[in-house]
């Protein structure tokens, strides 16, 4: 009698294992947002997958867009994260029908990846609907006194920064003391020197994106936090006790937009990645913080966004192809090594 | 009667040892069910318990339990395989994805090595410090009474109940930039300790409880009696008694305390060198995508933490055999 009913349950315990071992193996990262493959397909939803933090900017642009034609409807499930980490975790195979990223080789990564069609950037604008510029904050009245790049190193200043590796912050933020000391790049080491000195010596914590650095700047890390333009004003409009002050020499930042090529919600996706384009989306932008590309626009809010007096851009050194290749690129890139022997 | 103590200690004991403290609830609540059963047999100290008893003829249990036991061990293996050996042996194969140079160089890198000595001094000092206070709040609620005791007995399990990252907001905001109480812990060492402090804190109550309350109190009284300070007691016969418990609770606070990511991931700063903790390297590892670093540092933190524990279960069986000798 004992032995068909230890027959069953090894049979029982067999069949289960075997089951769950056969079932469901999928990419452990296909995190789709939840309820998203459901409900794309009753009110379409379009999933986000943007760097650490427009987020302000589309709290705005997605109700906006949600009044326009093409747009009602249209829910969005939005997730914020380090630019580098997000765009790995599409190319991993995350369920993005758009993405926004903070620095191009991100969006490359996706077409070398067969997911962005690589006519992404073939509009006007580049496929960059907004940018901004690099600053730096310090804490509200200056005390250690912060100009320029060369004030960075005046000893005893701690700056906060993300890590490169992770985070399109932190390309933005050494690209823009090397361009000013390298002079557009043509004085190599002297560039070089300069962001060796500065992270050998005064960079003390590796934050993994620009939000991360933000948040660990505003509780207490550091003397000066470099960042976009657009989150310093973020910070002082919350009342955090911080000022920012653009050094004359500084690097215009320009953040791409693309769409997934096997989105779900691919035309939906495509409406609101043209929306960005249009004035209304370009002035909630600005409104926002975050320099417009239509020069209409940027024309209105000139005073919000002074011009630096030089504004060193990507293509200034080469385009993002090179830069990526000869500085950052892991292990080999000049500005990746001196970061492995700084915090290896 | 001293044999009779003397047994009641070396099985409460063993069981600690042997099954590691988490048994210990239960242990402690069979110990209680057998000592009526075991207590008349002034003449008989060295019969294993039940000896006097029915048993059934061996042959049909062991035909009973013929196919139970095979597929008992069956399923144990299958089940720890899956759950633990299997997870272990990917991340091995991780770690040595650059072979044993890579692995190597990984580990001894000078911000992984900084990580695990932070993280192998902060979770010492917080074994350390549980061992003693531990101890005392075990005392404490087992021999003494007050109002209020099972409350507090149940606020011990707290930190279990606790997701870490909760308890790290928590910390955050107490000993934080922004604290109401003018103490400013964070991106510290001690704001490191705080929080392990607090989430370790039931391994070496809950560890020494149940041995404390096993403990005959006649020997004690006895050492009264006989002119015995309360120190001396503590010293020659409580503390003897109590050490493998203390011990292996000590040793699953380390272990816990070292693989800690949670609750100290807001407090401590991550201020690579001087409160990067293990685990907040391994994650920046991946970050920066270098998983081949982040399995070689976990594969060096287990090793860390297997070789603390059976250190200490030497220890403790150590300690445990000289007590015996002694009595």
């Amino acid at each position: 009698m004992r032995r068909p009913a230890l027959l069953v349950v090894t049979l029982a315990v067999t069949g289960t294992l075997g089951l769950t071992a056969c079932g469901g193996g999928g990419a452990s990262d296909a995190v789709a947002q939840p309820g998203s493959t459901a409900a794309a397909a009753a009110t379409s939803t379009v999933n986000l997958y943007a760097y650490s933090v427009p987020k302000v900017a589309f709290d705005v642009l997605i109700p906006a867009f949600q009044k326009t034609p093409a747009g009602s409807g249209v829910q969005f499930q939005q997730s914020y994260g380090a630019s580098g980490d997000q765009s790995r975790k599409v190319a991993a195979g995350a369920a993005a029908d758009f993405v926004n990223f903070s620095v191009e080789p991100d969006v490359t990564r996706l077409v070398d990846a067969g997911l962005v069609d690589s006519s992404w950037n073939a509009n006007e604008h580049k496929g960059i609907p907004f940018g901004s510029v690099v600053t730096m904050v310090v804490r509200k009245g200056n005390p250690k006194g912060i100009h320029d790049w060369d004030d960075l190193l005046k000893p005893g200043v701690e700056v906060v920064t993300p890590n490169p590796f992770s985070s399109g912050s932190a390309k933005w933020n050494l690209l823009a003391p090397y361009a000013a000391k390298s002079d557009g790049g043509t004085n190599k080491a002297a560039g070089l020197a300069y962001i060796k000195s500065l992270v050998s010596q005064h960079v003390k914590i590796q934050p993994k994106s620009g939000r991360e650095a933000t948040e660990a700047f505003l509780q207490g890390s550091g003397d000066v936090l470099l960042g976009y333009e657009n989150e310093a004003l973020f910070i002082e409009k919350n009342g955090d006790p911080v000022q920012h002050v653009t050094p004359p020499q500084t690097f215009k930042i320009e953040n791409p937009a693309a769409v997934l090529k096997g989105s779900k919600n691919l035309a939906k996706a495509q409406a609101f990645n043209e929306f960005l384009y249009t004035a209304p989306a370009q002035k909630l932008l600005a409104e926002a913080g975050f320099r417009p590309v239509d020069p209409t626009v940027a024309a209105a809010y000139a005073t919000k966004f002074p011009a630096p007096k030089k504004l060193w851009t990507i293509a200034d050194l080469g385009g993002w192809k090179a830069v990526d290749g000869t500085l950052f690129k892991k292990d080999v890139g000049d500005i990746a090594v001196i970061y492995d022997q700084a915090t290896q | 009667m001293t044999a009779h103590t003397h047994e009641h200690r070396r099985a409460a004991t063993a069981t600690s040892v042997a099954l590691g403290p988490q048994a210990l609830d239960h242990a402690g609540a069979t110990e209680a069910s057998v000592t009526p059963s075991t207590r008349p047999s002034l003449s008989t100290p060295s019969t294993p318990p039940g000896a006097g008893r029915d048993v059934p003829p061996r042959s049909s249990s062991r035909r009973r339990l013929g196919l139970a036991r095979p597929l008992g061990v069956g399923v144990v293996t299958l089940w720890l395989s899956v759950i633990v050996l299997l997870p272990l042996a990917a991340l091995t194969v991780a770690a040595f994805d650059e072979g044993l140079a890579g692995l190597w160089r990984a580990i001894t890198s000078p911000a992984a090595l900084a990580a695990l000595s932070v993280t192998v001094l902060v979770s010492a000092v917080v074994a350390l410090v549980n061992a003693v206070l531990g101890t005392l709040v075990a005392w404490v609620l087992v021999r003494d009474d007050f109002r209020g005791k099972r409350v507090v007995n149940a606020l011990i399990d707290l930190p279990f109940a606790l997701p870490t990252i909760v308890a790290s907001i928590v910390l955050l905001s107490l000993y934080g930039p922004n604290s109401p109480i003018g103490v400013h812990l964070n991106a510290t060492r001690w704001g490191l300790v705080v929080a392990l402090l607090f989430v370790t804190l039931p391994f070496v109550v809950r560890s020494v409880q149940p041995v404390l309350i096993e403990t005959d109190r006649e020997v004690e009284e006895a050492a009264a009696s006989l002119g015995a300070t309360a120190w001396t007691t503590f010293r020659r016969i409580v503390l003897p008694a109590l050490a493998p418990a203390i011990i292996s609770g000590a040793g699953l606070a380390f272990a816990r305390a070292i693989g800690e990511y949670g609750s100290v991931v807001l407090i401590g700063g991550n201020i690579p060198h001087e409160t990067q903790v293990a685990s907040q390297y391994i994650q920046q590892q991946i970050e920066v995508d270098r998983p081949q670093a982040a399995a070689a540092v976990s594969v060096a933190l287990l090793a860390i933490a297997f070789v603390t524990l059976l250190v200490l279960r030497a220890l403790s069986s150590r300690s445990r055999r000289r007590e015996e000798g002694d009595s």
